[in-house]
């Protein structure tokens, strides 16, 4: 650490660390060499081996001009990368409009003490605003100085410090990890496939072949589950919530305050036992199409993998404060109506039963599911558009479902199956309290 | 339609009529030569039972695709609130969003090659939310014109972060 150092973000303009070229092309540079190498070995092959390296050497050197090329800086509250060889790219991200900041540091970049920081933007995937690779120390404090500018502060705010707050106890990842239907799959396929072996091995060959090859990919997604949730901590700092994971490929995420658009809370059947939940959190990006997410494994991005119910409840206060979780007993009307008519079970027979869905004037609550109950937290502030819909069954029952979209991409806040008049009800009413809540947010 | 919630005080717009009219030329492209056909092949005799229930089938068949476009077209409404935009549609799925405009992200206007030739457009509004769907059909080139300045003056000045 550069202590006493005014700024440590270049207003001039960088290069990514030497050693870049290297790690990105590593990978494609490990497949090629499996490619090539298994053409070399084949007998009967009577290619020089010169042309395979060639190739090889062709990949590096592409990866060194490409990191010969890139450059950044900080310039004007923005980040700005300027890249590509053939086709000039040049990036300008405002830093008031970041929505996350994520330090990602695959196994062979923690080895060598390097790590990649991306940017969340709404609306883009992080796979093109990401710099990769840093040194460890420059990427916190890069992230730590985007996050000051993000906030409107300084740019050389130092990192503020940051409390943990929670920490998951790699036990009960792994085995809240095995309560899920992959090692049921992988134990099914295996078993399955070892009785066919026994009762005719001619017959069913392809049949085995194929089983053992999907128990493999099986196993192969718990493991990246639990190698992805491993050591799982939260931590508070003041600008913003703090999530670090990984047991190969570290991750460290952190979320500005006031960036989540909605939180899911899930409890699976097999977890109930335990009272075990699952946070889930969604902040506005594209996750399809979005390359670099999924070469993590994670498409969904936890707040709490795993957790009782007291510390999720804890944890949503902390990020959504005041949420009722519980439904309240009556709602702003004064009505007993939180829960979806009688009725509406004809429509939705598994899930009627959980079917609850109640708001106050600064969130709605959305709750469903029968085997998998869930509930969807939206923050009236973050609401981009309310939808009013009725299909055909719906209508002669007389149902309808209202709908509060975010600009998070995984779930909405849907209140499904309400009273036709009660819907109507809370079309009038939601969006004067939306308004309401985004001046709040505003004047906060 | 009744159906579709309605908040209190709220002046309904419709698209132009002309969009009707393009529904209808659209409907006729198809449905008047086969028609047509149909009647000269009975009125010249050809195979006169099986021709008279093709006539009658293909009749019943324009009157219900009629009648469906028209309970379609009637469905469409939208109105400008103080805070935000309400959009009305369908039938069989009834809908109808409510779009602040300060969530506005972008608004674009559209007209196909029918859409022009009845000097129709298509206004839609974008917000930062994927499932929004505040889109109007069949507005004449001008009130597209006119909604589309409005909405996008009323969304910058009520522009709010995300």
């Amino acid at each position: 650490m550069t202590q006493g150092a005014p700024s440590v973000l270049p207003s001039e303009w960088a290069r990514l660390h030497k050693l870049s070229p290297l790690l990105r092309g590593a990978r494609q540079v490990v497949a090629l060499a499996f490619i090539l190498g298994g053409r070399q070995l084949q007998p009967g092959q009577e290619q020089s081996p010169y042309i395979d390296l060639g190739v090889l050497a062709l990949v590096f050197v592409g990866g060194v001009i490409s990191w010969l090329v890139t450059r950044w800086r900080i310039h004007h509250g923005e980040l700005q990368i300027e890249t590509g060889w053939i086709r000039r790219q040049s990036l300008r991200v405002p830093l008031t409009r970041l929505q996350a900041v994520d330090v990602v540091r695959p196994l062979l970049a923690r080895m060598l003490g390097l790590a990649e920081v991306r940017i969340v933007v709404a609306g883009q995937g992080s796979s093109r605003t990401r710099l990769a690779y840093l040194t460890e120390d420059r990427a916190a404090q890069v992230r730590a100085q985007l996050l000051a500018l993000a906030h409107g502060l300084e740019g050389a705010t130092p990192e503020p410090p940051e409390q943990p707050i929670l920490y998951v106890p790699g036990r009960r990842i792994i085995a809240a990890n095995l309560l899920t239907i992959w090692p049921f799959l992988f134990v099914t396929l295996v078993v399955g496939a070892s009785v066919l072996l026994v009762v005719s091995p001619a017959a069913g060959g392809a049949g085995i072949g194929g089983a053992f090859g999907y128990a493999v990919a099986a196993a192969l997604v718990l493991a990246r589950r639990i190698g992805a949730e491993w050591d799982y901590t939260v931590a508070e700092a003041p600008d913003g919530v703090r999530l670090r994971s990984g047991l190969l490929q570290h991750r460290a995420e952190t979320i500005p305050f006031g960036r989540a658009q909605a939180i899911r809370w899930v409890e699976p059947l097999l977890w109930r036992p335990k009272g075990w939940v699952r946070l889930e959190i969604d902040v506005a990006r594209r996750h399809d199409r979005d390359r670099a997410e999924h070469e993590t494994g994670v498409n969904t991005r936890a707040l709490l993998p795993v957790g009782s119910a007291d510390e999720a409840r804890w944890l949503v206060s902390r990020v959504m404060p005041g949420a009722m979780l519980q439904p309240p007993a009556r709602d702003l009307a004064g009505r007993e109506a939180n829960r979806a008519p009688r009725r509406a079970a004809l429509r939705a027979p598994l899930t009627w039963h959980n079917l609850r869905c109640w708001y106050d004037d600064t969130y709605v609550v959305c709750m469903t599911g029968r085997l998998r109950r869930t509930i969807v937290v939206v923050p009236l502030a973050k609401v981009q558009s309310l939808r009013w819909t009725q299909g055909p069954v719906s209508r002669a029952l007389r149902l309808a479902s209202v709908h509060a979209d975010t600009a998070g991409r995984r779930f909405p806040g849907s209140a499904v199956f309400r009273d036709v008049t009660e819907s109507g009800a809370w079309m009038a009413a939601l969006p004067d309290l939306a308004h309401a809540a985004r001046q709040r947010a505003v004047t906060r | 339609m009744p159906d579709v919630p309605s908040p209190d005080g709220v002046q309904w717009l419709r698209p132009s009529p002309r969009m009707w009219s393009a529904r209808l030329a659209l409907v006729s492209v198809v449905a008047v030569p086969v028609l047509a056909a149909l009647t000269i092949g009975l009125a010249l005799g050809v195979d006169a039972p099986a021709a008279a229930v093709a006539l009658a089938v293909g009749l019943v068949v324009t009157a219900v695709v009629l009648f469906m476009l028209r309970r379609r077209y009637t469905a469409w409404g939208y109105a400008e609130r103080g805070d935000d935009l309400l959009v009305r549609r369908g039938v069989m799925l009834r809908r109808l969003s409510v779009v602040p405009y300060g969530r506005m992200q972008f608004i674009d206007v559209t007209a196909g090659p029918v859409d022009r030739i009845f000097g129709l457009a298509t206004v839609q509004l974008h917000t930062a939310a994927a499932a929004t769907d505040a889109r109007i059909p069949g507005l004449q080139t001008d009130e597209a014109e006119r909604l589309r300045d409005r909405l996008a003056a009323l969304g910058e000045a009520q522009a709010a972060g995300l």
